[in-house]
């Protein structure tokens, strides 16, 4: 039997991942994908508990993820996309219009 | 060391390298293609954990879909220039030790879960016997009626909001 805190503890390692990515890179389609990693990170650990406590709660809640997901990039990358119509660069670091 | 937790061990080695891969390719193309790697692995985990709807949805819509979309806007985007350039921005160690010292306390505070409350109704045995995508249908239309229609209204938002965001400006 694996134990609970196997599957925590390789949620934990899979979010620290993405949020150093996030934190790091200049390109913002990795940025993306990078939160991507993070939300995916958090599934494992919610079905990991619904498996355990038996309650499919958790599954549902990955369900809910998934379509915020799925939201969130659809809008995320169209805003990519208007804005590099305007100024052709995604590195994080230049997009600095709003700076005064 | 059971047969259990060799394959929990196979999974959880290489969703630890492929993450790491997604993260450090320069290339976007890449890291896309790497995180399908890494779906996959996902879906087989959720196998393991009696979680056979959302190993298809995992397939379907995050592979499927959402990395699709990445892919194309990759393509319509024109990155060749700046696959050239140094792909960490300045602060880069100032959040790899913040990422560190999160995983640190993370670990340190979620590894050391023993007690668990009392065990719900869903075991695997009802779950096998009612089927695993009837269950999950019978709770979602019933107890989570609400946030599911919420989540349709989201999606819309979504559908509608991306057309406006990328469509071309009618003078």
């Amino acid at each position: 039997m694996v134990p609970l805190n196997w599957y925590i503890i390789l949620s934990a390692v899979m979010f620290s991942i993405g949020m150093f990515g996030f934190l790091s890179r200049r390109n913002l389609v990795i940025m993306f994908i990078c939160l991507e990693l993070m939300l995916n990170a958090v599934n494992v650990s919610l079905v990991a508990f619904s498996h355990y406590l038996q309650s499919i709660n958790g599954q549902i809640l990955v369900f809910f993820v998934i379509t915020v997901a799925a939201a969130e990039a659809a809008i995320g990358l169209a805003i990519i996309i208007a804005y590099y119509k305007n100024n052709p660069t995604i590195k994080v670091d230049e997009i600095n219009i709003l700076k005064g | 060391m059971t047969l259990q937790q060799i394959y929990f061990g196979y999974f959880a080695t290489m969703m630890t390298i492929i993450s790491l891969l997604v993260v450090s390719r320069k290339n976007p193309v890449h890291s896309v293609l790497w995180m399908l790697v890494l779906f996959v692995h996902m879906a087989g985990l959720y196998l393991f954990l009696n979680a056979e709807f959302l190993a298809a949805v995992q397939i379907i819509v995050y592979a499927g879909a959402i990395m699709v979309l990445f892919l194309f806007v990759i393509m319509l985007l024109n990155l060749r220039k700046e696959e050239k350039e140094f792909r960490l921005q300045k602060q880069w160690p100032v959040s790899a030790v913040t990422a560190v010292l999160f995983l640190v306390v993370l670990v340190s505070i979620l590894g050391k879960i023993t007690v668990l409350p009392e065990l719900g109704e869903y075991s695997i045995d009802m779950i096998n016997a009612q089927g695993s995508l009837m269950t999950i249908g019978n709770v979602l239309y019933t107890k989570y009626l609400l946030p599911f229609e919420i989540a349709s209204v989201l999606l819309l938002v979504a559908i509608v909001g991306a057309v406006v965001l990328a469509k071309k400006r009618i003078e």
